[in-house]
């Protein structure tokens, strides 16, 4: 029953077939072919470190199963990073405000505050952080990554009045 | 590799029908239904959960909807998603006690993949978004290959983790009634955390007849081995010129007729406590609401 699948994602732009059993998580296919940008806290959806984008919207890839993707788009916060304008102003941001100590949390947190960018999020400290509130980082305290993604929203005009 | 494994093996089957799903459950025994899977994957790793089949429910596109039919009566489809319902018009005029559960529920990164029937199914007792659809009213549509038949969802639930569904049942839509003139509600949620597992929740729905209620509903999460609708001390509350000294009567009542326990999140001797409370809060959130006056 744990015959290996082939698998067909498209993962940060680019077609890909994969073999994986029916009960791989999205997160351990995407860590053994070695999108280890993808990072693995809790295993069980708790800590937000595996956040992926798939089709667009921030998902826990721990508590998704791979072969439920099958056709979908993935993007992991690396591909974004060198793809995609906003996350590459975010990343930027993370560096400039301090927001990164051991960085583990770093990646999950950068593809939530691109969802949360993308998805209209305005300079509102407040809705930031419920907006990463699906990841912990035990070690900035938060507000450093709060400040990050609130210069990013004020640097694309979205300043609350 | 530093992922964990899911600890069971199991067939993976997708149905792009509900027929097709249907004849599955009929057919094939020990089937799991997999919808966000934000419980099922979660239960399957840490908690031991197993089956022979996992059937992924997320072809079916015809049970993505949310919609109103030509009676008012606003329709969920099993596999409308969270982060699409915290957002749906319709549900933020109608039924803002829902609107807020959606967004007191995880975080977004939770509620883009899972779906209001898995809250329902899961049938956990804290299970946010069944608390204000009792106080709705809202009727369940399961299906089989025997047919379909309803339920209201107060009787739903039996045990934690233990539904009426048969094992060849689905769950295929949330049916919520169109509100009444005059109504108003309310829903509270007690976490430690923002986006955590509530303690304690109360939803709260009366409809307003001049200076008494007609109608009211009180729900809790988290007291009982079921989400409960408090349906004694509801009554309580109908028939009565509404004032503050009603009102904390009430509420002394939903505290009394509850037995909670202790468990991680917090001592069954707070529940009661805060029960009181957190009634009070929320009948006078919905009076107000339904233009009522104290
Ligand atoms: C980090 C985190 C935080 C969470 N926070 C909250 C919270 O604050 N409040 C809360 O209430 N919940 C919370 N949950 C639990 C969970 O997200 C919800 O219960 C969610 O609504 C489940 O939906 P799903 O689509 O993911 O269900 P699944 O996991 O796919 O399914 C849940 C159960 O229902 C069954 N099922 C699903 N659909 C059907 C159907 N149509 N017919 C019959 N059976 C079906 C499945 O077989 C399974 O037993 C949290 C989960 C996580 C991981
Ligand atoms: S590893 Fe996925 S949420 Fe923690
Ligand atoms: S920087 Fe270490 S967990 Fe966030």
């Amino acid at each position: 029953m744990s015959n290996l699948l082939p698998l067909t994602l498209k993962v940060n732009g680019e077609e890909k077939t994969f073999l994986a059993s029916p009960h791989a998580s999205l997160l351990r296919v995407l860590r053994d072919n070695y999108y280890w940008d993808v990072k693995c806290g809790c295993e069980e959806g708790d800590c937000g470190t595996c956040t992926v984008l798939l089709d667009g919207k921030a998902v826990k890839s721990c508590i998704t199963l791979a072969h439920n993707c099958a056709g979908h788009e993935v993007w992991t916060d690396k591909g974004l990073g060198y793809n995609d304008e906003i996350t590459r102003m975010i990343q930027d941001a993370f560096v400039e405000c301090g927001s990164i100590q051991c960085g583990f949390c770093t990646p999950g947190m950068i593809v939530a505050a691109k969802h949360y960018i993308d998805h209209g999020g305005i300079a509102d400290r407040k809705e930031i952080r419920k907006a990463i509130s699906g990841n912990l980082c035990r070690c900035t305290g938060y507000n450093k990554i709060v400040d990050a993604i609130y210069k990013v929203a004020v640097e694309l005009g979205r300043e609350v009045r | 590799m530093t992922t964990r494994i899911l600890a069971t093996e199991f067939d993976y089957l997708k149905p792009a029908t509900l027929e097709e799903a249907l004849k599955i459950l009929a057919e094939k025994e020990n089937v799991r239904i997999l919808a966000g899977g934000t419980d099922v994957i979660v239960k399957m790793k840490v908690a031991g959960m197993t089956c022979d089949y996992l059937m992924d429910i997320k072809g079916i596109d015809a049970l993505d909807y949310a919609k109103l039919d030509d009676k008012g009566v606003f329709h969920i489809g099993a596999l409308a998603k969270l982060s699409h319902l915290e957002k749906d018009p319709v549900i933020a005029e109608r039924y803002p006690a829902l609107k807020e559960a959606f967004h007191l529920m995880a975080s977004i990164s939770v509620r883009n993949m899972a779906t209001m029937a898995g809250n329902f199914c899961n049938a956990s007792p804290v299970a946010d978004s069944v608390v204000p659809s009792i106080c709705y009213n809202a009727v369940l549509t399961l299906a089989s290959v025997r047919g379909e038949r309803t339920v209201p969802v107060e009787k739903f639930f039996l045990a934690p983790g233990v539904t009426v569904m048969e094992k060849d049942e689905m769950l295929v839509d949330i049916a919520l009634p169109q509100p009444e003139a005059n109504s108003g509600d309310a829903f509270i949620k007690k976490t430690r955390v923002r986006p955590d597992i509530a303690k304690i929740s109360v939803g709260a729905r009366v409809i307003r007849d001049g200076e008494k209620a007609c109608f009211c509903r009180i729900a809790m999460g988290a007291i009982a081995a079921t989400p409960a609708y408090l349906e004694e001390t509801s009554a309580l509350f109908v028939g009565k010129k509404v004032t503050p000294e009603l009102i904390a009567e009430v509420a002394a009542h939903a505290s009394a007729s509850i037995r909670p326990i202790d468990d991680n999140r917090t001592t069954a001797e707070y529940r009661v406590a805060i029960a009181e409370v957190l009634t009070k809060d929320a009948l006078t959130e919905a009076w107000r609401n339904a233009g009522g006056e104290l």
